[in-house]
């Protein structure tokens, strides 16, 4: 019956929603569907949200406290130490980037467990178009976040690990964002929470469950640094930090040995790359063929 | 309209029991199937990494000493001597011994101490020949039923490289007398008397005035013990941590000198001579030409390395890729956070759904309520976290055994407090989680929260090997304490070690660190328990 009712009117627009009369193409003003709107939409969502703010300061708290602590019981008795000082200035990235998790996670799961995601989805038919929003959106976010906290942990370490008998030399550069080493240990840092959180976003879409994504996320992002941890077969442990996520992409701060690493740093990233980019199709895929 | 009466039997009695609330948490929980997949797989992570940590650890110690994968037995190393408490301990050093028949004593002047170190920037096995202090070092007398066997019972008294005087036994006893270091112009006494199996110790400044420093029974100590003077020296355990992990620095091999003289002994000693020997043969000392003893009239000089002293599980020796059985529990965060998972929404789906209206409708008394679903979710996830403890010491162990890595000897006791321990820590984290989820009433934010309060802590104190004082304060003041019930091996305060979180020592003992998990646990279901009455559900 419906059928042929449906069959009876003229295709609706492709890019018109269910919601919409036919013919919206000819009231584009009236339509939600378009890239910037939805950016816009999302960004109202996300702003009003009371908990964003805390979050996002959260994050840049968290990775400077945890760099300083780091830093400030880092000590060199006797003077004259050489060591990784982007790597140990940048030690909170690791905490960090738990609240990066937890923002990009809260984007998309938020929407499900609220019944929201109804809402978003009659007034925004291409779900694509949303995901990608969603993903801009807390790209640059992230960003902002990252290089705030990124770049205060560097000028913290600049500040106080001189003062603990830590030199620089050739093959150990000193911990300022002068040094090109540094610089991209500093720059990918910022990358590597950003794809973290674009990663965490994937899941969260795919699974949309919020505590299962967000379990998922972060068992997924410290099960590879732990085990290797207490792995004693080296090639076994070589392989883990190539494929884990947080051990490949932390490879981007390391500016000393370069040739110890498994990765050269910027593989590293595309290996964090590559997870983001699966966990985005997975997402992606799963949102456009699945109910919500 | 006339009233119409029903015809039903009378109501059943009103059933609010606290086992009808139990039961029906119970089946709320059994009839998800989703959370108890969620506890399947706490089980699966935790056995998975705990074989998979097996079966990487175990081909690398093998390939180290040289020997092939398949066969295992051949290139396991020396099993460790066991001590008469049945910790396996370290027990050869430089002893000179004669028998003593009966009762008796034996009194000796110790005026030095003195150690070599091995030279810096060379291997472990370097010959030490830097003069230092290490500080265990020892120089004493000893009595002991046959001092051949790590198993005998035995009593010393001795002066160390920096802990001052001390008496030991059977290992573990440990006794602190005169303090400072000794030299020829502050000299220190020693004396051991038997009487049976009751060994006193003495020490003395001047060989006139004696302080009893202890008397130990030793069950099992026979009518002839041995008696002598030995000299230990143990192996130094320095290392340096930095942030990128554990570097090695300024360890090694070291040897001790003690000078002994003013020797008097009271019994029957039968035998005419000393015997002078290594208690179980050291060929590298003996290669390297450390060892022996010699007396010049009154004057006896004792040099020897080695120690007699509880042993401690791999400090970082290549090649020794020995580890101690709480490594194949390294997959219990991932059951964490499994059940943190499933436990938060056990609560709040609740929330979600609306089912707490009806929940608390039939059973009004809400602190209950709270009650029955701590329990039905702590009681699966110590199941849960047991089966998985189980299945990853079982089969780690196994398979360990079968490719031939080492294994450090635990007694059983042990064994069973880390297994048990692992499943109570996971039972308490879903108590802990339950009780964030009611205060919260998000899903997100309470297993955050609980990821922030146990996992984070242990992942910043145990992998990135934060300086050691912070990841100490870390793992005592945090939920994260729990941990402690993983470690396998005691921390001796007579044996020098890198005790912090990353070697698997933690600053509490494990059921205090337990505890410190459930004070928590306490203070977050009070927290939710006067929150869950006050508010509107």
């Amino acid at each position: 019956m419906s059928q042929t009712v449906r069959a009876a009117r003229p295709e609706p627009d492709p890019g018109a929603g269910p919601g919409r009369p036919p013919g919206g193409a000819t009231t584009p003003a009236a339509g939600g569907s378009r890239f910037t709107d939805a950016l816009h939409a999302e960004w109202t969502k996300l702003r009003t949200l009371p908990g964003t703010g805390w979050l996002l300061l959260g994050a840049i708290a968290l990775t400077i406290a945890v760099s300083a602590a780091a830093v400030g019981a880092a000590s060199c008795p006797n003077g004259g130490c050489q060591t990784d000082q982007a790597k140990l200035g940048l030690t909170g990235v690791q905490a960090g980037q738990a609240v990066v998790v937890i923002i990009a996670v809260l984007a998309i799961s938020g929407e499900y467990s609220s019944g929201m995601i109804r809402v978003t989805l009659a007034a925004m038919p291409r779900r694509l178009t949303l995901l990608a929003a969603k993903a801009t959106l807390v790209t640059g976010l992230v960003l902002a976040v990252s290089v705030v906290a990124v770049l205060g942990s560097v000028l913290l370490g600049q500040l106080i690990l001189p003062g603990h008998g830590f030199v620089s030399g050739p093959g150990y550069p000193p911990l300022s964002v002068a040094n090109g080493s540094v610089l991209r240990a500093a720059c990918g840092s910022v990358l590597y929470l950003t794809l973290i959180a674009l990663l965490s976003l994937g899941i969260a879409t795919a699974v949309r469950e919020s505590a299962v994504a967000i379990g998922l996320v972060l068992a997924l992002l410290y099960v590879f640094p732990i085990v290797t941890s207490v792995m004693t077969n080296q090639h076994w442990q070589r392989h883990l930090e190539q494929i884990g996520p947080m051990t490949a992409g932390l490879d981007i701060q390391t500016t000393t040995n370069l040739t110890s690493l498994s990765l050269t740093p910027w593989q590293g990233l595309g290996v964090v790359a590559a997870w983001a980019a699966g966990a985005l199709l997975l997402g992606a895929l799963v949102l456009q063929f699945r109910d919500a | 309209m006339t009233t119409i009466t029903p015809n039903r039997p009378p109501a059943p009695p009103g059933r609010d029991g606290f086992s009808q609330l139990l039961h029906a948490e119970w089946t709320k929980f059994r009839t998800v199937r989703g959370w108890i997949i969620g506890m399947i797989v706490a089980i699966l992570v935790t056995a998975g990494i705990g074989i998979f940590a097996a079966a990487g650890g175990a081909s690398q110690s093998c390939q180290a000493q040289g020997g092939s994968v398949s066969n295992g037995a051949a290139c396991r190393g020396p099993a460790l001597p066991l001590g008469p408490g049945g910790e396996p301990v370290t027990d050869n050093f430089y002893l000179v011994r004669q028998p003593l028949d009966g009762n008796g004593s034996i009194t000796v002047r110790v005026t030095s101490l003195t150690s070599l170190l091995p030279p810096a920037g060379q291997g472990l096995g370097a010959t030490p020949t830097v003069p230092g202090v290490v500080p265990w070092s020892k120089a004493g007398i000893i009595i002991g039923a046959s001092l051949s066997s790590s198993r005998s019972p035995y009593a010393a008294m001795m002066v160390t490289g920096s802990n001052g005087v001390r008496m030991q036994w059977n290992y573990t006893g440990d006794t602190a007398g005169l303090p400072g270091a000794v030299s020829a112009v502050s000299p220190r006494w020693l004396r051991l008397t038997r009487d049976g199996d009751t060994i006193t110790g003495y020490d003395s400044t001047d060989g006139a005035s004696w302080t009893v420093l202890g008397t130990v029974r030793l069950p099992g100590l026979g009518a002839t013990v041995q008696a002598g003077l030995f000299t230990a020296s143990p192996q130094l355990a320095v290392k340096s941590v930095n942030i990128a992990g554990i570097t090695q620095g300024g360890g090694g091999t070291t040897a001790s000198t003690g000078v002994f003289d003013h020797l008097s002994r009271s019994g029957r000693w039968p035998a005419s001579a000393w015997t002078g020997g290594y208690t179980e043969g050291d060929l590298a000392a003996e290669a390297q030409g450390i060892g022996g003893y010699r007396q010049v009239g009154d004057r006896i000089t004792v040099t020897g390395q080695g120690d007699i002293a509880p042993a401690i599980p791999d400090q970082g020796q290549p090649g020794s890729a020995q580890s101690t059985v709480s490594i194949y529990l390294i997959g219990t965060f991932l059951a964490l956070i499994a059940v943190a998972v499933v436990a938060t929404m056990f609560m709040t789906a609740e929330y979600r759904r609306g089912l707490i209206r009806t929940t608390l409708a039939a059973s009004p008394r809400r602190g209950r309520v709270l009650a029955a679903k701590a329990l039905v979710v702590g009681a699966v996830a110590f199941v849960a976290g047991l089966l998985g403890a189980m299945c990853a010491e079982i089969f780690g162990i196994h398979l360990a055994n079968s490719r031939g890595s080492q294994i450090f000897p635990e007694p059983w006791p042990t064994e069973v407090r880390i297994i048990i321990g692992t499943a109570a820590v996971v039972g308490v984290v879903a108590v802990l989680t339950l009780a964030v989820a009611t205060v919260v009433r998000r899903s997100v934010a309470a297993v955050s929260i609980v990821f922030a309060a146990i996992v984070m802590p242990y992942f910043l104190a145990a992998v990135v090997t934060l300086p050691a004082g912070f990841a100490d304060w870390l793992m005592r003041v945090t939920p994260a304490a729990a941990f402690a019930v993983q470690q396998a091996t005691p921390q001796y305060p007579q044996v020098q070690a890198y005790y912090a979180p990353v070697s698997g020592f933690y600053p509490l003992a494990p059921w205090a660190g337990f505890a410190v998990l459930c004070a928590w646990t306490v203070l977050a279901l009070a927290a939710a328990g006067y929150l869950l009455k006050r508010r509107d559900a």
